[in-house]
């Protein structure tokens, strides 16, 4: 009778978040926000609280992490990463500082503890690379000469999230900056360790554990990303930096053959994730926050345009460019999501899930809608220009 | 011409380049061997007028139109003549004339043929002179009668 309790809740849930996705993808948005909101509506205090099924949607959900970051480093040779890294490391610095220092700051003046403030930093920092690469796609940006200037800041990102997210890890365990040395510590030696040894190494070992076997290949490469995701996060350095390390050490046949697998695979697990996440937080939350996660999205939202609209002047960019480069990063979604959910399993500040739930529903929107607006200062130029034009004709008739 | 090549993350390689008429063209190698065609914005040169996506397959067909047109469209007039017949011929690993300059073949004193263009690694060698060395895997173009030109696949295959 369980089994079958089990079953209907299950399914019903992944039916639903089907039916999401598709109503997301026939309205041009992302599905993130509505799976958001799906997991609200399931969880305690929503419309339809699940019972039996939150078990499986738990562990599901730390299946979906350690996917969405597996897949993250598939997407990037150690090469790329390094080239990239030398390449924006200034643009990178700006879209920390831009992007970082509204959460903290926010998180401070709602007078939460310094170590809540540090996640909601981290939760305002990271565009969703998830979204802005599909918005890239579906707007037939890739070609564009500002899309280099934005892949590379999210890969500056992704880099800063392997010792940032086993930072947090580390001060959400102990409490205190010291003890989380450490971690970061280790974690920043091992990305070194594997980026050297993937760059040197990297054929060898994707030769040893690539099989022709769809089968195999898959259970293998699964089984390899969970178990050191687990000894990562045994040694406080965060599951899904192990996982995000392994994806980069792969590289060439493996890689590519790994990728096609596992995305149905991370599609599946991370729709699961980012409702658990909204099962965790009590819909009635949300409300408060609202203002607070609309202000901080909209300063947030002008802080990556700034970001984008200043790294692509860098890399001489056109004013049009720079504001789609801008634009292309509002997007905050899944990065965001898992980093407010190390926070929210360790149980600490009752209001960062709800604040970081809002946030997100708001820009996982706002930013691939923006995303599609052209730049307002250049419409303003052309105006400009064409009133002046005007007049000097009335000048020229007159005179 | 310049050929501009930019890494995208993620995504593959971006190759461009501006024609001596002014405009930007370029195309994007993915990693899966999708190609897309780009045709930047005459307007503002940062964006895509128009983006042509191409399978692996199509990309090597409007390759190999492209390239191989030049040449074929320089040997349109001389089909005219008759009597006069164009082949091409593969040169195969394993050829005698793999590794051997066009003079060493004497396909003209021999057969009466000429040899108009090397197609090599999808370029071409237009007119090549005797001292162009022949390597495997290339393919000739070739004017002559058409016994002529029987005789040097004879030779060329042998």
């Amino acid at each position: 009778m369980h089994g079958a309790v089990v079953l209907l809740e299950l399914g019903g849930v992944i039916l639903g978040l089907g039916i999401l996705g598709r109503l997301a993808g026939r309205l041009g948005l992302s599905a993130i926000p509505l799976y958001l909101l799906g997991g609200l509506a399931l969880g305690e205090g929503g419309l339809l609280p699940l019972v039996t099924a939150q078990e499986f949607i738990e562990v599901g959900a730390e299946i979906g992490v350690i996917l969405l970051l597996l897949l993250l480093g598939l997407e990037y040779t150690a090469g790329e990463l390094l080239t990239s890294m030398r390449a924006a490391a200034p643009a990178g610095l700006a879209d920390l500082a831009l992007n970082f220092t509204p959460g903290l700051v926010a998180g401070l003046l709602l007078g939460w503890s310094p170590l809540t403030a540090v996640v909601l930093g981290g939760v305002t920092y990271v565009t969703s690379s998830g979204i802005a690469a599909k918005v890239l796609a579906d707007l037939g940006r890739l070609g564009n000469r500002e899309t280099p200037v934005v892949l590379t800041i999210m890969v500056v990102e992704d880099l800063a999230m392997a010792a940032y997210l086993p930072l947090v890890t580390g001060l959400l365990a102990s409490g205190s900056l010291l003890a989380s040395v450490r971690p970061v510590a280790v974690a920043l030696a091992t990305v070194a360790a594997v980026l050297v040894l993937a760059l040197r190494y990297g054929d060898a070992l994707s030769r040893l554990v690539f099989s022709p076997s769809d089968e195999s290949l898959l259970l293998v490469i699964l089984g390899l990303a969970m178990v050191v995701a687990g000894l990562a996060q045994g040694l406080q350095v965060s599951a899904a930096v192990g996982a995000f390390l392994v994806g980069i050490a792969l590289s060439g046949q493996a890689a590519e053959a790994v990728h096609s697998l596992l995305t149905p695979l991370r599609d599946l697990f991370a729709a699961v994730f980012f409702v658990f996440f909204g099962l965790q937080t009590d819909p009635s939350s949300i409300f408060p926050v609202l203002l607070v996660a609309t202000a901080l999205a909209a300063v947030t939202a002008a802080t990556k345009v700034a970001t984008g609209w200043w790294a692509a002047r860098r890399a001489g960019i056109g004013p049009r460019g720079r504001w789609r480069a801008g634009t292309a990063l509002v997007a905050r979604g899944e990065f965001s999501i898992v980093i407010a959910g190390l926070a929210v399993s360790a149980g600490r500040e009752s209001d960062l899930g709800p604040l970081a739930a809002a946030y997100v529903l708001v820009l996982a929107v706002a930013g691939p809608l923006l995303a599609r607006v052209p730049s307002p200062m250049v419409a303003l130029a052309r105006r400009r220009a064409a009133a002046a034009a005007r007049s000097e004709e009335r000048a020229d008739v007159s005179g | 011409m310049d050929i501009h090549e930019t890494a995208l993350p993620g995504v593959g390689l971006r190759h461009d380049f501006t024609t001596r008429a002014g405009r930007q063209l370029g195309v994007i190698t993915h990693r899966t061997g999708r190609r897309d065609l780009l045709v930047y914005d005459r307007e503002d040169p940062d964006a895509c007028e128009e983006v042509v996506e191409l399978t692996g397959d199509e990309a090597e067909a409007l390759g190999e139109l492209l390239g191989a047109d030049r040449v074929v469209e320089h040997l349109a007039e001389l089909q005219r003549i008759e009597g006069l017949a164009i082949d091409w011929l593969a040169v195969r690993p394993g050829s005698r004339y793999a590794d051997h300059s066009i003079a060493d073949t004497q396909a003209r004193s021999r057969t009466g043929v000429s040899i108009v263009a090397v197609l090599r690694g999808g370029g071409a060698i237009p007119a090549p002179t005797p001292d162009v060395r022949l390597e495997a895997g290339d393919t000739l173009v070739v004017v002559g009668t058409t016994d002529g030109i029987s005789a040097l696949s004879d030779l060329v295959g042998s």
